[in-house]
């Protein structure tokens, strides 16, 4: 079995931090993430067509598209998340996670979602302590050490921007925080197992513009150290927090690139169509 | 227009009388539920309480059923159980005419005891049974012809009647098994039994568990195991508890089932009482319902054997509260755990 955990990061030291000329600086970033022409279909009803895209790591890259384009679908393909569905299956192509094949019958999916974390749309704090929440990963991934976890804790609170709103109350239920501390728990709660990528389903769909510009400014400190993967409804949030967009339409990806280049000067009719709101 | 006021009228009696039904039903089923309870408390009090300390019938509740010796002696009317009789001929050695009672003197311990016994142990099996179907049919089953049969033959289980169990179990379990009237021959065929609403139940509090639970665990490296046992199964565990309430009047209450697997009419050792440990599954013990099924249609009637089965149901009545009591506590316990 491909232990996914042990695999050597070749991850370069400076990565961009600014996106504000990324066309330039993403001929050198490593590649995380590696679609190529992926098919999928739920049962007879094929819904990713030919897909292919790579992402880079320590970035955040962007789905953007109409709803039922596919876009959740790819993102929940990284880490398999499909397979929770019936008749659901890759029917061709292959994702490429540091070299490893996600879908190949060595790989422990277990260990594929400890690497690649996931943040829903809607929040999903366990109804359990903040404490709680936030230990639930490194508890099942066989830690019971208490120092141990109480650091892990509070940096993953601190992480996700929440530690000083919570840190007096640990013990309290997580369903009592607000919409967008509840968002910002569950993404400490995957930083917690240290995961090298973070897929994040538009986590802000149900939040206020404050509770959103929260979680905006947290992506781009996280890219800091993970590879993220956003799909988002909100084109001006693809905008501001991306470096890299792909416009999806019908289970195609019609453009893939650079997100000023996608946003300021698209090279497909329809890309730009749905970027200045002709459609979708 | 000139019309209107007489069919408003009309409309309106229409609505009385169709509410007023409504209530009379509601009062009838009412007034039943309160006459039996009456009934129950007033005549089975009687035999219960007593007007002098401790106030409550110490024997009847500590103490085997014996029969009972009612006769006449120096114009004085005697009422003795078995071993007070024969304490009392040692010393009398007139002949006197006795009428005897079977069942009507000493009390139903042993019924209490065994009845207790009966519940405990079918709704473990029951529910140990159970949840891990409905696990089984809710998070790993594919939905398919297979399932689809599987769970048609538990909703037809549900319905098959109480003595069709007994039977079963008296055939299978009993005969086939060799394991005689005993507990554990009772502990299944009672299991069995509520099975099919446990199982419902369970399935139902397991999926109303939000998906977004079950999946923000797997999302975070957890298997599907530990998905169930730490982040479904205590959320869904209250609303199973809740259904195992009603399961417990039923596999209390139920007479049929046992009276071929595990009822004795009676019997003098107390389960306890076993030559070695093994043996305290293969006995047979005496149970509340049945214990009033006997005193009312096994032997002749008469104003003694009345008291004790207004006594018997009576205690039957507090001993299903307070087992019912107990699980809701229990999962009230278990609910305020969770901060939902």
């Amino acid at each position: 079995m491909v232990s996914l955990i042990e695999m050597p990061q070749a991850l370069p030291q400076q990565l961009p931090r600014q996106n504000e000329c990324p066309v330039e600086e993403t001929e050198e970033a490593t590649i995380m993430i590696d679609v190529r022409d992926l098919d999928f279909a739920y049962g007879s009803n094929k819904v990713l067509h030919n897909v292919s895209l790579d992402i880079p790591a320590q970035a955040v890259t962007a789905f953007i598209g109409p709803s039922g384009c596919g876009k959740t679908t790819l993102l929940r393909c990284i880490n398999r998340m499909n397979d929770l569905i019936e008749h659901a299956r890759v029917t061709g192509g292959a994702i490429h996670l540091g070299g490893v094949d996600i879908n190949a019958p060595e790989v422990d999916v277990v260990d594929l979602r400890r690497r690649v974390g996931m943040v829903f749309q809607k929040s999903n704090p366990f109804p359990k302590s903040i404490y709680e929440n936030i230990s639930y990963g490194l508890r099942i991934a066989g830690i019971n050490k208490r120092s141990q976890i109480d650091e892990a804790v509070e940096k993953s609170l601190r992480g996700a921007a929440l530690w000083d709103e919570v840190k007096d109350r640990l013990d309290e239920g997580a369903l009592g925080l607000s919409g967008g501390q509840q968002q910002r728990l569950c993404i400490a709660r995957a930083l917690a197992v240290e995961p090298d990528v973070v897929l994040m389903d538009e986590p802000c769909s149900a939040l206020d513009p404050i509770a959103t510009a929260k979680i905006e400014e947290l992506i781009h400190e996280l890219k800091m150290q993970y590879t993220i993967v956003i799909v988002t409804h909100n084109m001006q949030q693809a905008g501001r927090v991306s470096d890299h967009t792909g416009f999806f339409y019908l289970g195609k990806l019609i453009e893939f690139g650079p997100t000023t280049k996608i946003f300021t000067n698209p090279s497909e009719k329809r890309t730009e169509d749905y970027i200045t709101g002709r459609f979708g | 227009m000139i019309a209107a006021p007489s069919n408003q009228r009309r409309t309106r009696l229409f609505e009385r009388i169709v509410f007023w039904s409504f209530r009379l039903g509601t009062y009838f089923v009412l007034l039943c539920a309160t006459y039996i309870f009456l009934d129950i408390g007033i005549k089975g009090g009687r035999t219960v309480f007593q007007k002098t300390a401790p106030f409550v019938n110490v024997k009847f509740l500590t103490e085997p059923p014996q029969t009972l010796y009612v006769f006449d002696y120096q114009g004085k009317k005697m009422e003795l159980s078995d071993r007070e009789f024969r304490d009392w001929k040692t010393t009398h050695k007139e002949d006197v005419e006795v009428t005897s009672v079977s069942y009507s003197a000493g009390g139903i311990w042993p019924c209490i005891v065994g009845t207790a016994l009966l519940v405990i142990g079918s709704m473990t099996l029951a529910l140990f049974i159970g949840i891990s179907c409905a696990i089984y049919l809710s998070e790993y089953s594919r939905d398919g012809r297979f399932i689809r049969l599987i769970r048609i033959a538990i909703l037809n289980l549900a319905g098959v009647p109480s003595i069709v169990f007994g039977l079963f179990g008296f055939g299978l379990f009993v005969i086939f098994f060799g394991w005689n009237v005993s507990l554990l021959s009772g502990w299944f065929t009672l299991g069995l039994m509520v099975l099919p609403a446990i199982i419902t139940a369970s399935e139902e509090s397991l999926r109303a568990v939000p998906k977004g639970l079950r999946e923000g665990s797997l999302a975070l490296g957890a298997t599907k195991w530990q998905t169930i046992r730490k982040n479904v199964l205590p959320y869904a565990l209250p609303g199973i508890l809740t259904s195992s309430i009603l399961g417990i009047a039923r596999v209390a209450g139920e007479t049929a089932p046992i009276m071929f697997t595990a009822a004795y009419a009676m019997r003098d050792e107390m389960p306890w009482q076993v030559s070695h440990w093994t043996n305290f599954f293969f006995q047979g013990v005496m149970a509340l319902p049945y214990h009033i099924y006997v005193v009312s249609s096994k032997i002749p009637q008469n104003e003694y054997t009345e008291r004790v089965q207004y006594g018997t149901a009576f205690v039957f009545l507090v001993v299903v509260m307070l087992i019912a009591l107990t699980s809701i506590l229990l999962r009230e316990k278990q609910r305020r755990r969770l901060s939902w």
